[in-house]
């Protein structure tokens, strides 16, 4: 069924809307940037061939209407959509309306969203294929009195989690039965609230864990991975400062974590980019499958510069019919490289949202180092999306080299005219934990605290 | 009596109710005192709530629910009591 991207639409905005037409641009193919009212002056609508107004700034009205992107495939005649990631991305029903309207949808089949989209089912998924999870409850639950009888085999401290749920919401901790009884039904509420399904389960809850997740590419038949990221350094579960490979596993661990993820995701005729997640517990050396994202992810360009391969184009070219062309000794590590997320969010008013008119801009420029972001001199920032303004990456021979070009890269970056957590990546920069790598996923929380209490860090 | 306006300091979206399902926060005619939530402002997926400033009566909202708003517009006019 090679029936080819004659067309592309985007179905996103911001950098990754970006980061899909130059890709696109790459290997020929016409693009439509599918935006709001709001995002008509953006990058991606100068650089794109066609721009098609989907509704209003709001993204329910634009970005999350499945009903104008349709119709943006027809008046366009584009066949193909991107996604990107947020948004629709891991949306099934839409990639089946995609799909229904005689279109390609550049990810996974709708079946495999859906099934990895629900936690529980993932984690069967997973186990299935042979892949470690984090002890938990086998099944939904949706009363107190089961849920303190599943605890008995998981063991406190845990986590509660919606089963539809994802992005760090709906998720609570229960260190004792006591607060496991408070505490769930507040999480089934939540669940239900964000959800629309009240269904939780329990999850032990690693303590010291890193988070390192596993880049895999598929065609549908075959799987290969681009080893793994780890971004432990989170702030309320958002990523901030992520890098390729871990500079914690070993050859042996970073094989036996890389080659489970590839079974899981051949185990799902698995097409396309996708993400593993996993936590690593840095005081047994065991790692837990957490969850699958089925999309490309805002910190796939660590993999890309270890790797050399650009995952975009390879996502264009598989959704396309094109076979994976990749075998796993193809694919080699080569140096390390790091991404710092440049925030429209002010670092001294607790992180406040900054949008605003981008007025002096500089990116750094040099051996080993890229920047992926949307802005341009003169561009304003609208307040209703994500405030991601750029990703400024660097690659090195080694994770040394990488993290003194990331000083560089941070020192030569002029951006002014809103808040920015530039300075803030400056600061973490100095800081001897990252440059030793001691840290888990709580460690850049503590360091902020201490650093807004005036402590010493 | 004198008339007061309740303007966003932020830019964004505003909404007169915390959740899609929940009832508003306040009504026009309501009474209100100066820490009573009047809506939100969502900027870059981050909610604010807004209060009242002053109290008093409630006149109008300005601005319909899940409209964009700019910093300095105003959101709703109020009378002291």
């Amino acid at each position: 069924m090679t029936q080819g991207i004659g067309k592309l639409l985007i179905a996103n905005r911001g950098e990754i809307a970006v980061r899909i037409i130059r890709a696109a641009q790459a290997l020929g193919i016409p693009t439509v940037a599918a935006c709001s009212e709001a995002d008509v002056d953006s990058q991606a609508a100068r650089m794109a061939d066609e721009v098609h107004i989907l509704g209003p700034a709001r993204a329910d009205k634009s970005y999350l209407n499945v009903e104008a992107l349709l119709g943006a495939l027809k008046a366009t005649g584009a066949n193909a959509v991107h996604p990107g990631y947020g948004f629709l991305s891991e949306n099934a029903e839409f990639a089946e309306a995609v799909q229904a309207a005689g279109a390609i949808f550049v990810g996974p089949s709708p079946e495999t969203i859906r099934r990895m989209g629900d936690k529980a089912e993932a984690r069967r998924t997973a186990q299935a294929a042979g892949v470690p999870v984090v002890p938990g409850s086998p099944d939904e639950l949706f009363d107190v009195e089961s849920a303190l009888k599943a605890a008995e085999s998981v063991g406190f401290p845990l986590l509660i989690k919606a089963s539809a749920g994802g992005g760090g919401r709906g998720i609570r901790l229960a260190e004792n039965p006591q607060q496991l009884s408070e505490e769930f039904p507040r999480s089934q509420r939540e669940a239900q609230a964000a959800f629309g399904n009240g269904a939780v389960y329990l999850e032990r809850f690693i303590g010291k864990a890193r988070h390192i997740e596993v880049q895999v590419l598929g065609d549908g038949k075959h799987a290969v991975h681009l080893f793994e990221r780890e971004c432990s350094l989170q702030r309320r579960r958002q990523k901030i400062f992520e890098e390729a490979p871990s500079p914690v596993l070993n050859a042996q661990q970073r094989e036996t974590l890389c080659a489970s993820a590839v079974r899981l995701t051949e185990a799902l005729g698995y097409q396309g980019a996708g993400t593993l997640e996993y936590l690593y517990d840095d005081a047994t050396g065991e790692f837990f499958f957490i969850e699958m994202n089925t999309r490309i992810q805002v910190e796939h360009p660590v993999s890309e510069l270890i790797t050399g391969i650009d995952l975009v184009q390879a996502m264009l070219r598989i959704a396309g019919g094109e076979p994976l062309g990749l075998k796993q000794s193809d694919i080699r590590l080569n140096g390390a490289a790091l991404q710092m997320r440049l925030n429209a969010e002010d670092p001294a008013r607790d992180f406040f949202p900054s949008p605003g008119l981008v007025q002096a801009l500089n990116w750094p420029e040099g051996e080993g180092v890229r920047v992926d972001s949307h802005l341009y001199e003169g561009y304003r920032v609208p307040p209703y999306y994500d405030s991601l303004l750029a990703k400024l990456i660097v690659h090195g021979s080694d994770r040394a080299e990488a993290l003194a070009r990331a000083r560089l890269a941070v020192e030569q970056t002029t951006l002014t005219g809103m808040a920015s957590t530039l300075s803030l990546h400056g600061e973490l920069l100095e800081q001897p934990w990252l440059h030793t790598a001691d840290f888990h996923t709580g460690t850049l929380e503590t360091w902020l605290a201490e650093r807004r209490s005036g402590g010493a860090a | 009596m004198a008339q007061h306006t309740v303007i966003t300091p932020l830019p964004g979206t505003f909404y007169r109710k915390a959740t899609p399902d929940s009832p508003n926060y306040v009504e026009a005619g309501a009474q209100v005192s100066a820490d009573t939530v009047i809506g939100l402002i969502e900027v870059m997926k981050q909610f604010s709530e807004l209060t009242a400033g002053t109290a008093g009566r409630l006149d109008a909202f300005l601005v319909e629910d899940g409209d964009p708003v700019e910093p300095g517009q105003v959101i709703a006019t109020l009378e002291d009591a």
